[in-house]
């Protein structure tokens, strides 16, 4: 591990066990993530790594082991007592409310909020960022483009001033070229200081941009590195990369 | 359909196709399927139920209206093509004319067809309306011979006329449909206008309507003609002003919008309560009816419209409140109810009528509320019936009366100054309408709050709207609980009006009527849905109540289910659409369009900058 040792971690996930009915989805998954930190998950088709998210955000109650936010135990608390604690999650697909005015989404990102000035600040916060949200505002989210959404969906989750963002699969379902722009907007939130956890499977560039990573196999954890190492590892450069 | 995002096509320099240059097939499809909707109309008995009420005495009756409007609208639609940008498009010519000939013979061929079977067959059996009356009335009182000639004529001149409306010119067109729209409303609304005409018998107008309409019942010649003439005068020069002075209304901006808005709801507040002083019975109850159903709507607009849960079972919460009300107010309670219970007045049984509706709603709501989709409006649909069926039964008889329902319920007493019952349905309108003002008021402000917004983050994606903290699960019951309060108020008011109330008031129906009242008018929209509610209770007849057509009474259903149809496939957004909204709805064609146009940046080129002002980057630098 490298990085903030010695600092207390941000959210923390304790020999987690979930089940969905029967089937013995996460398995003793263990990791923490740092204030600040960018870390991602990577992991093929129905390894678990959407699980761990639901779990982290609470969507998903473990069957065994504990979620820790702030060093506290929240296995069992709402997503709302998350929320507003500081995690949020971008969902997969960006999943704007597509009929309500791009407005309406980046306030429902402060749906658990009411200190109004403050929420004013990070509007004027997320305009400054990008400039081509404020033009859209009053806009049907679902007329955007495929960039102007991934703007919006990141800006939404913002509103909710969260420690740490949880992403799962930025780059599902976008042209190349936007999967470069979406990292980028990645690397430009991270620098504000928000601590960030992408799920991809699109590993490479997931490592490109982040700090660490887990490598997640039919729900346990399987190899745990700093991004370069990882990168190097000929194993995941051969299962994950599709080199040889 | 949607005008907006299909240009007109600029007449001038379009080629123009020659006559027989038609798609055969849709034309002879168009033809069958025009022929087979006059058949079934027909068949329907429509026409002949309708032929005693007429419209122009002493040559037109409904009764030949229901008919003779298909070939024509038919042989309008057979060559309306929508124009996308980029597709080749032509001048409309005598191609189209001939189109709707075609059409209305094929159609007319349907007719004569029917009536040569009627004379000939006798198909009673399996068809109720296979009567000599509808041969009577297809062979226009002649010999059949001269039916079976009639139609082929008749069909081909009204799609003629239809195909001809593609060459009027727009002035032409809206001139000829504001003549005819104007003397079919007043025949239509007959009893309405005359009903008015009593109450301002002080400015003439009985005078009026004596000239305008034959004494037993139909406009006069005369009268038809006068109408014809000035709605033409209207469309020809009024519209324009009318127009413009909409449009300066809609380019108003912040707070003088406001102003003009709130001026406009004061008028309309204003005429709501005087214009009833003049009102004869009638008209009133019509409009306490129509009250009655804009609260129901209003509730189960914010269910369905806000908060997106589809309520079949709606009607049950209408039914807690008619029974409560009626059980605390009745001289006549059910045996098994103790002695000493007190009898209540109806503006204090209110108070337990709001506290049972809200706890029903929570509690048929708790168990519903985790469903989703189909499997909550099955559930719900459920539930509407359970509750009905508590009613009437064995179980609960002693309470209820069972079939016998609840009989002798007071009126509402105001103050102890009077008290409002059926028999006066002006009070009861006055009531109505107190009661509506609140919930349109509760709706307006919920809409713009807080759980408002949360609704309709529910609405557009659930498992979202979980993850922003929402509490979706109590935004949920919340909607239950608001709408079951607003429907009970409808119920009270009901049992207070007609002073019974029985199990058969609360059938499935209701809940269906209801909701195709909040989906005719528009989703999600106060002033759709209380147009919805005036257009189809008002004109059509709620489940129990004749409307304004009390002739289509037997038809209604079959018109709610065709309107119905009709608006879902061309008209997603209501009744009354806001311009947002039907952008929404009208989402695909639009960029479909703009993308035939070129306008448009896909995914995959993100830096397409023909509609970003030039702001070509995703990053700012």
């Amino acid at each position: 591990m490298s990085g903030s040792n010695g600092a207390s971690a941000l959210l923390e996930m304790r020999g987690v066990n979930t089940h969905y009915g029967a089937v013995h989805i996460l398995k003793d998954v263990e990791f923490s993530i740092y204030p600040g930190e960018l870390v991602c998950l990577l992991g093929g088709n129905a390894s678990g790594k959407s699980t761990t998210l639901k779990t982290l955000l609470g969507m998903v109650t473990p069957t065994s082991g504990d979620v820790l936010l702030n060093g506290e135990i929240v296995t069992d608390e709402s997503i709302s007592y998350r929320v507003e604690r500081g995690v949020t999650m971008v969902p997969e697909n960006r999943r704007l409310f597509k009929r309500l005015s791009v407005k309406d989404n980046l306030e429902l990102g402060a749906f658990l909020r009411s200190d109004r000035s403050a929420i004013d600040a990070d509007l004027e916060r997320i305009f400054e960022m990008f400039p081509r949200v404020k033009e859209r505002l009053s806009q049907k989210a679902g007329t955007l483009s495929g960039g102007e959404q991934q703007m919006v969906a990141m800006g939404r989750a913002l509103m909710a001033d969260p420690k740490v963002l949880l992403m799962d699969e930025p780059s599902m379902g976008l042209a190349p070229a936007l999967v470069q722009t979406n990292f980028e907007l990645i690397k430009q939130i991270h620098s504000q200081g928000v601590a960030i956890f992408v799920v991809e499977q699109n590993a490479n560039m997931a490592l490109s941009i982040a700090d660490r990573g887990w490598v997640l196999q039919t729900g346990r954890v399987v190899l745990d590195d700093t991004a370069e190492a990882l990168l190097a590892n000929p194993h995941l450069r051969a299962s994950y990369l599709g080199e040889t | 359909m949607s005008a907006a995002f299909v240009q007109e096509p600029s007449t001038e320099e379009l080629p123009a196709r020659r006559p027989l240059d038609q798609d055969w097939r849709k034309l002879l499809s168009y033809g069958l399927l025009l022929a087979l909707v006059m058949v079934f109309v027909a068949l329907t008995n429509m026409p002949v139920n309708l032929d005693r009420r007429m419209l122009i005495e002493p040559i037109f009756s409904m009764g030949y209206l229901s008919l003779f409007w298909l070939p024509a609208v038919f042989g309008l639609v057979v060559c309306r093509e929508p124009v996308l940008a980029g597709m080749p498009s032509y001048a409309k010519g005598s191609r189209e004319v001939l189109a709707g000939s075609l059409v209305g013979l094929i159609g007319g061929a349907g007719l004569s067809m029917l009536t040569f079977l009627l004379d000939n067959f006798n198909l009673r059996e399996p068809l109720v309306n296979w009567s000599p009356q509808l041969l009577e009335l297809l062979s226009f009182r002649q010999d059949t011979a001269f039916g079976i000639a009639i139609w082929l004529p008749i069909g081909l001149v009204l799609g003629t006329f239809g195909g001809l409306a593609h060459l009027f010119s727009a002035t032409t067109r809206r001139v000829l449909s504001w003549a005819f729209v104007s003397v079919i409303t007043f025949a239509v609304f007959e009893t309405v206008i005359l009903d008015l005409s009593e109450g301002f018998a002080w400015l003439g107008a009985e005078w009026v309507v004596d000239e305008l309409y034959f004494i037993r019942g139909g406009l006069t010649m005369h009268g038809a003609a006068v109408l014809a003439v000035a709605g033409g005068l209207f469309a020809a020069f009024g519209r324009d002003r009318a127009h413009r002075a909409k449009e300066s209304f809609q380019a108003l901006e912040g707070t003088s919008r406001t102003r003009a808005n709130a001026i406009g709801l004061l008028v309309v507040a204003a005429a709501l309560v005087i214009l009833p002083l003049f009102l004869g019975g009638i008209t009133n109850e019509l409009l306490a009816n129509v009250g009655l159903f804009v609260l129901l709507a209003l509730g189960l607009n914010i269910v369905v419209g806000l908060a997106g849960i589809l309520d079949l079972g709606y009607v049950a919460f209408f039914a807690i409140g008619g029974y409560t009300a009626g059980i605390l107010t009745t001289t006549n309670r059910g045996e098994s109810w103790p002695d000493w219970m007190p009898q209540f007045y109806w503006g204090t049984a209110l108070v337990f009528v709001v506290i049972l509706a809200a706890l029903a709603g929570l509690f048929i709501g708790a168990p519903v509320i985790r469903m989703r989709g189909d499997y909550l409006a099955i559930v719900t649909l459920g539930f509407g019936e359970i509750i009905r069926l508590l009613f009437l039964s064995d179980w609960l008889g002693g309470y209820t009366g069972a079939a016998q329902g609840v009989t002798n319920i007071g009126g509402v007493q105001v103050f102890g100054l009077a008290t409002v019952k059926g028999t006066d349905p002006r009070a009861v309108f006055y009531l109505v309408l107190f009661f509506c003002a609140i919930a349109i008021y509760v709706s307006w402000r919920l809409e713009r709050s807080r759980l408002g917004r949360a609704w309709m983050a529910i609405r557009e994606d659930e498992s979202v709207a979980e993850a922003m903290g929402i509490n979706t699960v109590n935004a949920k019951l919340m909607a239950f609980v608001v709408g079951a309060v607003l429907a009970s108020f409808s119920g009270a008011i009901l049992a207070a009006k007609v002073g019974s109330v029985f199990p058969n008031s609360f059938i499935i129906l209701v809940s269906i009527v209801i909701l195709v009242v909040v989906i005719v008018g528009g989703m999600g929209n106060i002033a759709g849905v209380i147009v919805g509610s005036v257009v189809l209770i008002g004109i059509l007849g709620g489940p129990r109540q004749p409307g304004l057509l009390q002739e289509f009474s037997e038809y209604k259903l079959l018109i709610y289910g065709v309107l119905l149809i009709w608006m879902m496939l061309k008209r997603p957004e209501g009744l009354v659409p806001n311009v947002r909204r039907t952008r929404e709805l009208h989402q695909d064609e639009y960029l479909q369009d703009a993308w035939l146009r070129g306008e448009i940046d896909t995914d995959s080129e993100h830096t397409d900058d023909s509609h970003s002002n030039g702001n070509t980057g995703v990053l700012p630098a």
